[in-house]
């Protein structure tokens, strides 16, 4: 029996390949195989004799078969080996291309904005880019004669022969959304107003077009501190810094009394901006509390209302932000400048998560 | 608004240094743009005496002067004819900036001797024009600064010159007096009045001055005084320094009194020389089409209605704006009118605008002068000219009255901490209306005649609260809406926005923000460029009309990344275009632009030309993440801008067109200098129904454990038969256990012949009851093919 053994595990740990280890695994435990015969004999043996060549021969055939099990597994191992050592590929090629697609800087930072302004209560409004000249100057006080009237170098739409209406206007600021929004809810009132607005000049810091948000808070009691307070929120929140200095100036708009313009300390070293610390101050916004005369425009009273008002540049806020130089050519599409100023699809900035990366 | 610090100095007494002026200013509203400190410029100049001087041996007109100076004897070469022995001179050293030259000084040889340094006239520092010699001082020590001899003796010279911006309510601060009385309200000092002394009536004119009865709404009240025998000349030098120093320059003394009261007041007045107007003068409004050479020497055609002054010999001057060049004075005048009168804001704001004159005068007339002031003006001007040019002034005329402009708002000192935010006791309040002119009786405030910008109780607040300083104000939390979690705030449609926006992205399209205007000839191939949408002022021609679509910028885009050697490119925009002019003619569209290729050519062959199932397939993404139904049709006959044959409407019926999707028309892309072809889709997101309000809960999901089988079948049909009629009519054979019908095979013509194509479906059948048998299978089989056959006339494919 021991001979039996050494035979077939020598002849299995030479076997070359699957074929021949087949031919052993029925040579040795196949039904016909030397092992069964051998069982065949123990039919022939005392009780004495056959409790021991019995478990002995069951030994040997489990042994056999974990030998070739073994054997076989290491000979597809070594197939597998040999197969893969013929796939060797070029890593180093190119991968697939694969489009990858950006946000532009100025849905980004409105994104910013509303995220910021939502968790302070404030909701969105909206309102047409094209308006008539009673939503855009006269009812946030700016009469005809206003000298701000010729200063906003106003975008006039063509009139027809004949229509005698005062040409409508491209809106050159979101503050007649104010008006609107205020018309449709009355107060109180919490809203932003972010979009596009005209403004008829064009040079290395200007453009016909540009974009703003727009802030109106109005209730019974809010004052200019809240204001101030809101600000500087923002400010930190938006320029991801823990402290900011936030500068009043008073200043004068037809749509707000008292007016102040906003500037926030910063320093300019090596050309990056550096919000909240240094000995610069930066204008960011015009912003005050809401005049009467623009809450009555809006159907509100004056008398048992007020609030604040705030505006600033969506793009000015995003070039300060994201070190972006030039204000012409967020509007130019040039695919380098969209692909390195742009933001990945999966961005979304968040106050949990951080507004950016 | 330029001024100098001496000339503030004249209304404010102050030991306040500059910089707290200046502070001071820029906090009160009144922005510093500009400090010009010339005291600066000059600082390493000194004060050098000239020991000696002798002719140059090689040059006849140059000097060797011996200078002392505060580094011991230097020697100077020098060209100046004045220069010689014995006087005390300004010396650049070597190594000092010289603004008038706009050069350095260096060690340098003149003629083969070597010179040290320069002696300057008052050219070479910026001082004056004069250059016929270098300056001689008449006292000054050696080694001195200069700019602190120019302080002791003529400080004109060195003072900074501040100019700030004024908002345009602030028209009492385009007057010098006006700024000081701000400051001295914030207690940076006194402010000084004068008294008016006004010179005595020595003769009767008898010139008549009259204002039309429709006029006097437009110019209440008209003054002026004649003023015989003046000597007209050069103002004396403090005039024409301080003139000078604000960018003004000195022309006349007539002129420059009127200039002074203009920056000194906010008062422009007007000169008349008395002997060129002839008869009397009256105010009235024109009949339109006079002409008048204004003071500018241009000739101005007068609008029906506008003001204008006119004497016996018609319009002499636009009323407000510009006086007329035929009366203007000029040296030889000897008798003036002298006018000062108060035009109406509004009417001079429109006449100023419709002739295109920006004059000071015009610019401060629409903001407003102080209307009280028209005859203490006048009297202060004719007292500068006769004390200063002689002559002798004839009584006041004075046509209408001042207008009356008083009122009085209440001032309640509780507003300011209500509206502010900040404590200012009332004491402190009433303290600060007073210093800036108001009168206060009980607590009702006078608001003075020179702010014409406070019209009610909230200007009260704004004034106590700029002059105590917003700076100072503190931020207060504002509270909560609600107590707990935010609220959401975004409306659907806006979700809807910022979901399309990153889906878009996500499927690798750059976003683009173009210009909301194009040129008509870009407009017009997308069924734009009407004159409805046209701009009356458009900043070029290029940017003439409101966009009709987006596609037409995106395209622009993708020429010029085109030219810059970008071939391949993935472009979109969100944003509105425009149907029409009035307010609400616009909406939102999504648009997106495939050119070129997939992606640059590769190794693995995938890179091919964009097609129109690239657009689709992205259109179709973008309607899913806007909540779009799956089940749409599928339409054509879109306008001119897309390919005839190569585009869909995606559709909720025929008229509920929810995006295009397509190949833009060849004819497009030649016209606008693009390589093609370009796939394009739009997508109108307010066309999407909103969803019924459901709630988030997502409904229970109905599965079957039975396995699914598939059966492929391949029809012959007519090469037009749309595929989704094909799939609709298999997907209809039996709703229940066709669980979907995917095309995956087209084939075209070749031996099927001309016009002919085979279509062929894989149908997805799912049991729900029992396992599917043959029969059963069978049995769909032939009723797709029934249901094919009768929808699309095919044969299923042998």
């Amino acid at each position: 029996m021991d001979d039996l053994k050494a035979k077939y595990l020598d002849q299995i740990a030479n076997a070359a390949d699957e074929a021949v280890l087949e031919d052993i695994r029925l040579a040795a435990v196949g039904k016909k195989g030397e092992v069964a015969l051998k069982m065949r004999e123990l039919g022939k043996m005392t009780p004495e004799e056959r409790q021991t060549a019995g478990p002995a021969l069951n030994a040997l055939k489990d042994e056999i078969n974990s030998a070739l099990l073994a054997k076989k597994s290491g000979l597809a191992d070594a197939a597998l080996d040999e197969r893969l050592r013929t796939e060797w590929l070029d890593v180093t090629l190119p991968a697939r291309d694969r489009r990858v697609g950006t946000l532009h800087p100025i849905s980004q930072v409105q994104e910013e904005v509303t995220a910021i302004f939502a968790e302070m209560g404030f909701a969105v409004a909206e309102g047409p880019r094209i308006d008539t000249d009673w939503y855009n100057f006269d009812a946030l006080n700016i009469p005809g004669h206003h000298p701000a009237r010729a200063e906003m170098d106003t975008f006039y739409m063509h009139r027809a022969e004949g229509d005698n209406r005062p040409p409508h206007v491209l809106r050159t600021h979101t503050s007649p959304v104010q008006i609107r929004s205020m018309e449709k809810t009355g107060a109180p009132t919490r809203i932003i107003c972010p979009g596009g607005v005209y403004r008829a000049d064009y040079d290395h810091t200007h453009t016909p077009m540009f974009h703003q948000v727009e802030g109106l808070a109005i209730d019974k009691d809010i004052s200019m501190a809240n204001l101030k307070w809101v600000l500087e929120e923002f400010v930190k929140s938006y320029f991801e810094v823990d402290n900011v200095d936030i500068r009043f100036r008073a200043s004068h708009f037809p749509f707000t009394e008292p007016s102040a313009e906003v500037d926030i300390r910063c320093s300019w070293e090596g050309g990056t901006l550096k919000v909240g610390e240094g000995d610069d101050w930066l204008e960011i916004l015009g912003s005050g509390m809401v005049h009467p005369k623009v809450l009555e425009a809006g159907g509100i009273d004056p008398n048992e209302w007020q609030g604040f008002a705030f505006g600033m540049g969506i793009d000015r806020i995003a070039m300060l932000k994201y070190g972006i130089p030039d204000l012409r050519a967020f509007f130019d599409s040039d695919l380098r400048w969209l692909r390195h100023y742009g933001f990945s699809a999966l961005d979304v900035p968040t106050l949990r998560g951080g507004l950016s990366r | 608004m330029k001024f100098t610090l001496s000339w503030l100095k004249t209304h404010l007494e102050t030991d306040a240094s500059l910089d707290d002026i200046l502070y001071a200013l820029t906090d009160l509203g009144l922005e510093v743009e500009e400090v010009e400190d010339r005291a600066a410029k000059l600082a390493d100049f000194t004060i050098g005496y000239v020991e000696s001087a002798e002719k140059h041996p090689d040059a006849d007109r140059l000097q060797v002067c011996q200078v002392n100076t505060d580094e011991g004897m230097k020697q100077i070469i020098c060209g100046a004819p004045n220069a010689r022995q014995g006087i005390t001179v300004v010396v650049a050293k070597p190594g000092v900036y010289v603004p008038g030259i706009d050069t350095t000084i260096g060690v340098g040889k003149i003629r083969g001797i070597e010179s040290f340094g320069m002696m300057a006239s008052e050219r070479e520092m910026d001082l004056s024009e004069e250059h016929d010699g270098i300056i001689e001082l008449p006292s000054g020590d050696v080694g001195d600064r200069f700019v602190d001899w120019l302080a002791a003796n003529d400080p004109a010279k060195v003072d900074p010159v501040i100019d700030i911006a004024i908002t345009p309510n602030r028209p009492d601060a385009l007057g010098v007096e006006g700024i000081a009385r701000d400051l001295a309200a914030r207690g940076l000092g006194k402010l000084k009045t004068r008294g008016v002394d006004v010179v005595e009536a020595t003769f009767r004119s008898d010139i008549s001055v009259s204002i039309d009865e429709n006029t006097l709404d437009g110019c209440p009240v008209f003054c002026g005084r004649v003023i015989k025998g003046v000597t007209n000349g050069p103002s004396p030098v403090w005039l024409q320094d301080a003139l000078r120093a604000i960018g003004l320059r000195p022309i006349s003394f007539l002129v420059d009194v009127t200039n002074f009261f203009t920056y000194d007041r906010n008062r422009p007045l007007h000169v008349f020389d008395a002997d060129k107007v002839a008869g009397n003068l009256r105010v009235h409004r024109a009949k339109g089409g006079e002409e008048i050479v204004a003071l500018d020497d241009k000739t101005y055609t007068l609008q029906a209605g506008q003001m204008v002054i006119s004497d016996d010999n018609g319009a002499e001057s636009i009323a407000g704006i510009m006086g007329g060049l035929d009366t203007g004075c000029t040296e030889d005048t000897v008798n003036v009118f002298v006018e000062s009168a108060y035009w109406d804001p509004v009417q001079i704001a429109y006449t100023g605008r419709a002739l295109k004159i920006n004059s000071d005068a015009r610019y401060r007339f629409e903001r407003g002068v102080d209307p009280e002031f028209t005859p203490v003006g006048l009297e202060l001007a004719v007292r500068m000219i006769v004390d200063h040019a002689g002559g002798e002034a004839s009584q006041l005329f004075q046509a209408g009255k001042v207008p009356d402009t008083s009122r009085t708002y209440k001032l309640n000192a509780a507003r300011v901490q209500s509206l502010v935010g900040m404590e200012i006791p009332e004491s402190t309040q009433r303290q600060t209306l007073t210093a800036l002119g108001f009168r206060l009786e009980g607590d009702l405030a006078h608001v003075p005649s020179w702010r014409p910008d406070v019209q009610g109780d909230a200007d009260l607040v704004e004034e106590v609260a700029r002059i105590a300083s917003l700076t100072k104000l503190q931020g207060r939390p504002l509270p909560r809406l609600t107590d707990g979690v935010p609220k959401p705030v975004m409306t659907p449609s806006q979700r809807r926005i910022v979901a399309v926006r990153r889906t878009t992205a996500a499927l690798g399209y750059n976003e683009c923000v173009t210009y909301s205007f194009i040129d008509q000839a870009s407009a017009a191939l997308f069924s734009g460029g009407t004159d409805t949408t046209m701009l009356e002022n458009p900043i070029s021609t290029d940017m003439s009309h409101m966009r009709p679509a987006l596609l037409p910028g995106l395209l622009q885009a993708a020429a010029r990344n085109q030219a810059r050697g970008f071939a391949d490119m993935a472009l979109f925009e969100v944003g509105t275009a425009f149907s029409g002019g009035e307010p609400g003619e616009e909406h939102m569209l999504i648009s997106g632009l495939l050119v070129g290729r997939t992606g640059p050519k590769d190794l693995y062959g995938t890179s091919r030309g964009v097609d129109v199932y690239d657009v689709k397939a992205d259109a179709e993404a973008v309607l899913a993440a806007m909540g779009a139904p799956a089940k749409v049709q599928i339409m054509r006959g879109a306008n001119d801008e897309w390919h005839p044959g190569r585009h869909g409407k995606i559709c909720l019926g025929p008229k509920k067109v929810l995006g295009i999707f397509g190949e833009v028309h060849p004819r497009v892309l030649e016209a606008m200098d693009i390589n093609g072809p370009a796939m394009a889709f739009t997508l109108w997101p307010d066309e999407i129904p909103m969803p019924r309000a459901t709630g988030a809960n997502r409904g229970k999901l109905e599965i079957s454990d039975l396995q699914a089988v598939e059966r492929d079948f391949a029809f012959v049909v007519d090469a037009e038969v749309e595929a989704l009629t094909l799939v609709n009519a298999a997907a209809g054979a039996d709703k229940a256990l066709i669980a979907g019908v995917r095309v995956f095979d087209e084939f075209i013509g070749g031996s099927l012949g001309e016009g002919i194509k085979s279509l062929a479906i894989t149908v997805r059948l799912q049991p729900v009851e029992a396992t599917l048998k043959d029969a059963d299978i069978e049995a769909v089989s032939a009723k797709v093919i029934e249901k094919v056959t009768k929808a699309t006339g095919g044969v299923l494919r042998g």
